[in-house]
């Protein structure tokens, strides 16, 4: 049974010059708990996807489903990482991460609890009335993943939360977010541009096509790899024959004729 | 040996720093003295002439005198309370219109001719209508005071308010937060910066507007005192008004600052 089912959403963006279509008839399922990758080339909507299931889009056709019921309708708490931490610089870390129970007016002792326990078990104790300037790139992603975590979502959406990292911090984040979520059994869709990543990571991969964004391949990863952590995964011998794999596809999708992106809004005055 | 070198780098630089601090206090001061000295030396000289430009000694005693007798504390303590109450009527108000603008896309597209026009419009003008339309009283003069900032500070507060990274409200929305939460949240504390700027150019427009509607109206005040010290020739008067207004409309910008820099320390 399928967890959240995407069915031919499509999405245009529209400007005062035209309008471009970002998703074309995008359709895919995924089960609870599992961990799939949206990979491809910038501009192909991967972020747009994320999005319009994050609820702060609507796509223009199509429908988004929980659990067999519009995404809308659905409590369910989803928690959405983006590519920057986007702390508020003004908060402290322990405000920071207590903002999801604050806006859902469940703030309470136990959300308090919950946030210094999850601050300890990603690695960082005692931070908890320092402001956010004072910690490294890695520590403030950190404290973005707990921010969203402390909200229970059962879909968690990541948007190239390693990108901004360097190459050390990044590896290990990535260890840490995949135990994480595992321990959780969280369901998980992480957008990146990093093949490795999608691999180190995801159960399966779904490649995109841009202009108008479309899923061109679906990849599963071998149970092998996805039993190991995302640091091993990288020296397992499965892993480079995907790599390989995965190269030859997105390279093959680079060399097709790229179409004009916006059309112009001259074509509508003609009809 | 090379942490004792390392130290005297620092005490050199400590030191070049400390220098520098000295050279531009003495010659603020130098300028001071200086442009005090001439003046008093012109007048006396009679190189310009001592009855319209009076002298510093002169606008020296009619302040002492003025205070001792206690008319110009009198004046002042208007003028203070008129341009305080202009100022934070017109800070506040302007806030406030900005927040009502950015809760509403289209209040905001449908006002944005008329904002323009009252901005561009010089506000002192208004001067004689509002006298007739509120009085000849302190009223209308913190009017003209906080309707001098109060368009400034909607449209610099407005603008701040949709510069913030649309990723903070992304965040926020993502928890489900309504509009007002956003903005209580994200909006509002990142715009603060541009809100204390404000602050410092509305402690001069205010004084601008206070002065300007005393020139017209008032019976009392700073602004009252320059026009009747040039109504009867009194230059000295004149002066010496001018001077008080200099000295606190810079220890308001300053207290202005100070609360700047506290506010800036607590709100990021």
């Amino acid at each position: 049974m399928s967890f959240l089912q995407l069915a031919h959403v499509s999405h245009h963006y529209f400007s005062k010059k035209g309008y471009t279509k970002a998703l074309d008839d995008v359709s895919f399922s995924i089960r609870e708990g599992e961990f799939i990758a949206l990979l491809g080339p910038s501009g192909c909507g991967k972020s747009t996807i994320l999005s319009i299931i994050a609820g702060i889009m609507e796509q223009t056709s199509g429908n988004v489903l929980l659990q067999d019921k519009p995404i809308r309708d659905s409590e369910m708490a989803i928690g959405y990482m983006l590519q920057q931490d986007y702390l508020f610089p003004w908060k402290t870390i322990i405000d920071n991460v207590l903002l999801g129970p604050k806006i859902s007016k469940t703030l309470g002792n136990d959300s308090r609890k919950l946030a210094n326990e999850l601050l300890n078990e990603v690695g960082l104790p005692g931070v908890a009335e320092n402001y956010p300037s004072s910690l490294s790139g890695g520590m403030r992603q950190r404290v973005a993943l707990v921010r969203t975590l402390i909200n229970d979502p059962k879909i968690l959406l990541l948007d190239e939360p390693f990108s901004a990292l360097d190459y050390q911090t990044k590896l290990k984040l990535e260890d840490l977010v995949a135990q994480l979520l595992k321990t959780y059994n969280k369901t998980t869709i992480l957008v990146t541009h990093d093949i490795g990543e999608a691999i180190a990571m995801s159960d399966k991969i779904f490649i995109m096509d841009a202009n108008p964004g479309t899923i061109a391949k679906t990849f599963e990863v071998p149970i092998e790899l996805r039993n190991e952590t995302p640091f091993f995964v990288r020296r397992h011998p499965k892993y480079q024959i995907l790599f390989d794999k995965i190269w030859k596809e997105l390279d093959t999708e680079e060399n097709e004729p790229v179409t004009a992106k916006v059309v112009a809004s001259s074509d509508d005055q003609e009809q | 040996m090379t942490k004792n070198n390392d130290k005297q780098l620092f005490q050199e630089y400590k030191d070049t720093l400390k220098m520098e601090k000295k050279v531009v206090i003495s010659w603020q001061l130098a300028i001071l003295v200086g442009f005090i000295a001439l003046w008093e030396i012109s007048s006396r000289l009679y190189w310009i002439d001592p009855l319209i430009f009076s002298s510093p000694v002169q606008v020296f005693e009619v302040i002492i005198s003025s205070i001792s007798e206690g008319s110009m504390l009198l004046h002042l303590q208007i003028t203070l309370f008129e341009t305080i109450a202009g100022f934070l009527i017109g800070t506040i108000g302007g806030i406030i219109i900005a927040t009502l603008l950015w809760s509403s896309k289209r209040f905001a597209k449908i006002m944005d001719p008329y904002l323009v026009i009252l901005n561009a419009m010089p506000k002192v003008a208004l001067g004689p209508i509002l006298i007739v339309a509120l009085g000849t009283g302190y009223i209308s003069i913190i009017t003209m005071g906080a309707i001098i900032c109060v368009i400034i500070t909607t449209l610099v507060v407005y603008s701040a308010f949709n510069e913030v990274d649309p990723n903070y409200e992304k965040v926020l929305i993502s928890f489900g937060a309504t509009r007002w939460q956003s903005f209580k949240e994200a909006i509002f504390p990142a715009a603060m910066p541009a809100m204390i700027s404000t602050l410092k150019v509305n402690v001069g427009l205010s004084w601008v507007g206070v002065i300007v509607g005393e020139f017209l109206v008032a019976k009392n005040g700073l602004g009252y005192l320059i026009i009747y010290g040039f109504q009867v020739f009194d230059f000295s008067l004149v002066l010496s008004s001018l001077v008080l207004i200099a000295v606190f409309a810079a220890i308001m910008y300053k207290l202005v600052e100070r609360l700047e820099g506290w506010l800036i320390k607590h709100s990021t």
